[in-house]
């Protein structure tokens, strides 16, 4: 099996739908030079200066545009180079993307996607490093997309291409050097469907993008503390595959949920409350929900550090859910 | 609707009375679909913020002269006059206003988001300016499939102090794209004289500094607006990238029909009703040898137009509420009467969910 890196898996994926389909396109700040990680690179020289757009400094109508722009019929791949400058463009994309179908009564459709690059990286500091996944994923008409692996760095953003609603696409900043083995064929993965990344039987871990490789790091701790832990990774987040979910926790009975965002308020409590909903009474311990303190990440490395859960915080959870029985 | 674009008003009498006619029809329509809705709203039919274009009617008439199906506007939440002026259907529209079913956008949206795609009415927008950024995409699109039209933008004069746009004109003039930004200002944001907050040298100066040149008219001309607007868009066909109309106008009603608007003194309002862009047509339509006979037909014939959708509004029924789940998204749709338990369906059926929940898979 052949291997390539989680930014070549999402290079490869847009180069193909762009050759794929004359009304795929791409717009954002330097895509021409590349895109702030090179995930554009050689895109603009391939597929000219009008399908791979560098555009103004102008978030709102980066967004704003990518919604016209589908509704005439296109299908826009919008950039906005750091999650946290999509903040720019929220009412494009939650007041217009996500409500234009509901509001005119099916008469359009808006086929974008937003590509977010999120998460801690490198010193990035309070406006460079955040995780809003629990804003889209609240938000009626948003699908909203995850990728852990080059895999699904690949395949979730093909999909997402070819999704006719708008998709919020979330690129991990840290994970564009990652590599892993490639799908098989080409075809897009299928939205909504996640993926047991290990299988085990004593307690499940929900997790998605980065947090699924501290959630791996951990379960290997647990492994050795003889605890066979169930990874799962979600891969999509809205919809997210609670039946995945739910049959995994029905059999290991404990459920741990490790997020990179701020934990309050965070889409871990919607796994935990759906899990507990469903199945409450059957479980051997109390649900537990990981995730970063409600501060803004810091700079200096400790700093930083304060906000990240990381495999020792997971791995001692897992211990704690296999301990400890559920309190009536 | 569809008429030859880049059409100038004809210089003969005759040609240039049958085109008033027209404009003063399409103007009457507007008032009187208006007119309705606030009647309506009196009645409790429609409900909701109504916001009332009565006295702007010529902007949207002038601009549509020159426009055919295929091009696109992008509106406002005044935006009764856009959309019909583009040729949407009527009672699409007023059926959408009585919130009852097989309308305009299946109850979904009201007056705030009236849109009719079919003849490139591309909404009416709760968010001020938020039509700049969508039909400057929506020009840069129907160029990038190769489509031989253009888009329009209407927004208020309030839009101006917003950043999108900023934003929009620099980035048509940047991208040269074929679209003809229109400024209805009506002096109001609002319940705030929009004077009282803007500074500089006004609209069309802010539209020139960002590389898209401006003509600024008497926007209650109907005449004027068809011949800058003839103007203007033959020369965005053309290829001669954004332009902006800057169309002095009043808004003769409050905010909404519910806004009495006390913050205006009597005496400017009044004064502004003198100015009425369909009295002063109908001025111009005698003076072109029409007698008060034909031209009160026109208005009889409009009025009655709407007063059919009207009757047909109020026969028509309420959606139904599972209609409340529809267009939403296809992927992860909502489930009606899911809301207590699993409010999704990730790939078709939810069995083992629902089974879960039964407890019949443990």
């Amino acid at each position: 099996m052949s291997a390539f890196t989680y930014i070549e898996g999402a290079r490869r994926a847009l180069a193909e739908e762009l050759e794929r389909d004359h009304r795929v396109w791409a717009l954002g700040e330097d895509l021409g030079r590349g895109g702030v990680f090179k995930q554009y690179d050689g895109l603009q020289a391939r597929f000219g200066a009008e399908r791979v757009v560098d555009t103004p400094i102008s978030e709102a109508t980066i967004m704003g545009a990518a919604v016209g722009a589908a509704l005439v019929g296109t299908r826009p791949v919008v950039e906005m180079r750091f999650s946290d400058f999509a903040l720019c463009a929220v009412d494009e994309l939650v007041n217009q993307a996500a409500k234009n179908r509901f509001m005119f009564g099916g008469q359009g459709r808006v086929p974008l996607v937003v590509r977010q690059p999120i998460g801690v990286w490198r010193s990035s500091g309070a406006q460079h490093s955040q995780s809003l996944e629990s804003w889209w994923v609240h938000i009626p008409g948003l699908v909203v997309t995850a990728p852990a692996t080059p895999a699904d760095a690949y395949g979730l953003l093909k999909a997402a291409i070819r999704a006719d609603d708008p998709v919020v696409h979330l690129e991990h900043k840290a994970l564009w050097p990652l590599t892993g083995p490639a799908p098989e064929s080409d075809a897009p993965a299928e939205l909504g469907r996640g993926r047991i990344a290990r299988p085990g039987r004593d307690v499940t871990i929900v997790a998605w993008s980065a947090a699924v490789h501290e959630a791996m790091a951990a379960a290997n701790i647990a492994a050795a503390r003889g605890v066979d832990v169930e990874v799962i990774d979600l891969r999509t987040l809205w919809p997210w595959d609670a039946e995945m979910v739910l049959s995994s926790v029905a059999r290991t009975r404990r459920l741990v949920v490790a997020q990179e965002a701020v934990r309050d308020a965070g889409f871990g409590a919607e796994i935990v409350a759906t899990v507990t909903e469903a199945l409450g009474d059957r479980l051997e311990t109390r649900p537990i929900r990981l995730g970063a303190p409600r501060i803004p990440v810091g700079y200096s490395a400790p700093l930083e550090a304060a906000y990240r859960v990381g495999p020792d915080n997971i791995a001692a959870a897992l211990l704690r859910a296999v301990a400890s029985p559920a309190a009536a | 609707m569809t008429q030859p674009a880049d059409t100038a008003p004809p210089a003969t009498d005759n040609g240039r009375r049958r085109r008033l006619i027209d404009h003063h029809a399409t103007m009457w329509r507007i008032r009187a679909f208006e007119r309705a809705a606030e009647d309506g709203l009196a009645a409790g039919h429609v409900n909701g913020a109504v916001h009332m274009s009565i006295g702007q009617e010529a902007v949207p008439t002038g601009v549509a002269a020159h426009l055919i199906t295929e091009d696109v506007i992008a509106s406002t939440h005044r935006g009764h006059g856009h959309s019909i002026a583009k040729g949407a259907d009527l009672n699409g529209m007023m059926l959408e206003l009585f919130g009852r079913a097989g309308g305009a956008c299946a109850g979904k949206g009201g007056s705030m988001h009236i849109a009719d795609f079919k003849v490139g009415m591309l909404g009416a927008n709760g968010v001020v300016g938020a039509g700049l950024p969508i039909a400057v995409g929506a020009a840069q699109g129907l160029r990038l499939l190769g489509r031989a039209a253009i888009a329009v933008c209407y927004f208020g004069d309030g839009a101006a102090n917003r950043g999108p746009f900023l934003e929009s004109l620099n980035w048509a003039a940047v991208f040269k794209l074929p679209v003809l930004f229109v400024c209805e200002d009506n002096n109001w944001s609002a319940t705030t004289r929009t004077a009282t907050m803007s500074a500089g040298p006004g609209i069309a100066a802010r539209s020139e500094a960002l590389g898209v040149p401006a003509l600024s008219i008497d926007g209650n001309d109907v005449e004027a607006v068809d011949e800058a607007a003839g103007r203007l868009i033959g020369l965005i066909r053309g290829g001669s990238g954004p332009r902006l109309l800057h169309a002095r106008t009043y808004r003769l009603k409050g905010h909404t029909v519910t806004d009495a608007a006390p913050y205006r003194p009597a005496d400017e309002v009044a004064a502004r009703w003198e100015d009425d862009p369909i009295a002063r047509n109908a001025a111009e339509l005698k003076a072109l040898g029409l007698d008060d006979d034909e031209i009160a037909a026109i208005e009889v014939a409009e009025t009655a137009r709407i007063a059919a959708s009207v009757t047909a509004a109020l026969a028509a029924p309420l959606p139904d509420t599972a209609a409340a789940f529809d267009d939403v998204q296809d992927i992860g749709r909502p489930r009606p009467g899911a809301e207590q338990g699993q409010a999704w369906s990730t790939h078709g059926a939810m069995g083992g969910i629902w089974a879960l929940d039964r407890g019949t898979q443990l």
